[in-house]
């Protein structure tokens, strides 16, 4: 009799798991192509923020490579192209020592090694009324870091005012703007390093895809 | 509990009101059973957010008391929290996967909570204990309401610390609303306020939550004063605490 009331309970227990299962399923095929738009239009809007779209004439999200340095962790990296010559990258990345944890952010460079703009990227844990003073909906403070670049701001500059640097901090909240002038600076070293491997790795892996598709533009417009 | 379970086996006819007046006042979720506080506080900082955190719970709600009540038949006690908490989990699976694909900036927002649903155990608490054991239309009516309740609640909340905190109301509707929302924005106080940060950190949730609820307390006192010759009060503020039969 046990086992009866065991087995009937098993069954009926799996068939609730899988009609609930299906109806997942079904929910997340049916929206799936647009929550994909919404997260390609999200990002493409974060992008064109840090990097101005007059700037460079190819599809940011198109041209993205995961650039690998010895022994670090891969970094992701959006390439701007104006007239097939480098004009630029943008950055994603993290400040991990931010006041209430890590704070993730877009930066763009372009050729010269000049800031085109920072984001960040939500969400974040900072203090609301102190430390989010970092978004661009509370504050213009990002705003600061554009046309900065490690020649036009030396070393000992890249800090905020309270380290004997150049940016703001804000009221009561300095480890906020701290952690995220270094993560900036840490990006424009790093792009100053690793500007030409980036690059060359990029027409490594893309020229092919990209000769295929100049092709096939050359094509259509022929015909 | 007793109450529900009675009146339904009692009589078959069901009381709108009753369920209606229950939900949205006498056994409301935030104020009176306080269940799901941890949502409530923590999204609670703008009336956007708390309307958005609301209308997913509303659904959630009424999408697992209308399964519950259809199934209730089927399903043995041995089995029942299981069967249910599959339910509730994929409905909000299915909501979290909506609102994703609808109000993709109000889902960044709301972030996690939203999945967190899941764990809001006035969500389980109705489920066990009225639609389990009462027919679809009042099922679904109940989840409508107890949601209704909750909904009201993190709306007046979200008002006051927006308000105190911000000094602004219906900001960001559009994310919500579509962009006509956006000329919904007051702005009370002038350009240099700075906001009053208590009110939009957790502990300042927590103090105006209080004040919520006191003042739903004297409220209460004054009618059951008025009203004290004629009904009786004790079976009025019998609170229906349904955490003590889960578990």
């Amino acid at each position: 009799m046990v086992t009866d009331s065991i087995s009937k309970n098993s069954v009926l227990l799996a068939i609730f798991a899988i009609i609930t299962t299906g109806a997942c399923v079904l929910t997340a095929s049916l929206s799936h192509s647009r929550i994909e738009t919404n997260k390609f239009n999200a990002l493409k809007q974060q992008l064109a923020q840090v990097m101005p779209p007059d700037q460079h004439d190819n599809e940011l999200l198109e041209d993205h490579i995961q650039f690998k340095r010895e022994n670090q962790a891969e970094q992701k990296v959006y390439l701007a192209f104006n007239n097939h010559s480098p004009a630029g990258i943008v950055l994603p990345t993290t400040a991990p020592d931010g006041y209430g944890g890590a704070i993730d952010l877009l930066v763009g460079i372009n050729d010269a090694g000049e800031l085109t703009g920072v984001r960040v990227v939500p969400p974040h844990s900072e203090t609301p009324g102190l430390g989010d003073a970092i978004e661009l909906k509370k504050s213009d403070w990002i705003l600061g870091f554009n046309g900065r670049s490690l020649e036009n701001t030396p070393n000992p500059s890249w800090a905020v005012k309270k380290d004997g640097g150049e940016f703001d901090q804000f009221t009561g909240a300095t480890i906020t703007p701290r952690a995220v002038v270094k993560a900036v600076k840490k990006s424009l070293v790093f792009y100053s390093q690793s500007k030409d491997a980036i690059f060359l790795q990029h027409s490594l892996t893309h020229v092919l895809n990209l000769d295929e598709a100049k092709s096939a533009k050359a094509d259509a417009t022929n015909e | 509990m007793n109450e529900t379970t009675s009146s339904s086996e009692a009589k078959p006819k069901i009381d709108f009101q009753k369920i209606t007046r229950d939900g949205l006042w006498g056994n409301n979720a935030a104020l009176v059973q306080l269940l799901g506080l941890c949502p409530l506080l923590a999204v609670s900082n703008s009336v956007v957010n708390a309307l958005g955190l609301g209308i997913a719970t509303v659904l959630v709600l009424v999408i697992s008391n209308s399964c519950v009540s259809l199934i209730r038949g089927q399903v043995n006690d041995e089995i029942r929290l299981p069967v249910f908490v599959l339910i509730i989990a994929s409905a909000t699976t299915c909501i979290e996967l909506i609102m994703k694909a609808f109000t993709f900036e109000l889902y960044e927002i709301l972030g996690i909570f939203i999945p967190l649903i899941v764990t809001n155990c006035a969500v389980l608490g109705r489920a066990d204990a009225f639609a389990s054991k009462n027919n679809l239309a009042a099922s679904a009516l109940d989840g409508f309401m107890i949601g209704s309740g909750f909904l009201l609640v993190l709306l007046a909340l979200g008002a006051l610390r927006e308000i105190l905190g911000s000094g602004t109301l219906f900001a960001d509707m559009e994310l919500l609303l579509g962009s006509w929302a956006s000329v919904l924005e007051i702005q009370l106080a002038g350009e240099q306020y700075r906001g009053f940060l208590f009110a939009i950190l957790p502990p300042g949730a927590f103090v105006l939550m209080g004040l919520i609820i006191a003042a739903k307390n004297i409220f209460d006192e004054r009618q059951k004063q008025k009203q004290l010759p004629t009904s009786e009060p004790g079976v009025q503020s019998k609170r229906v605490r349904v955490t003590g039969h889960i578990s």
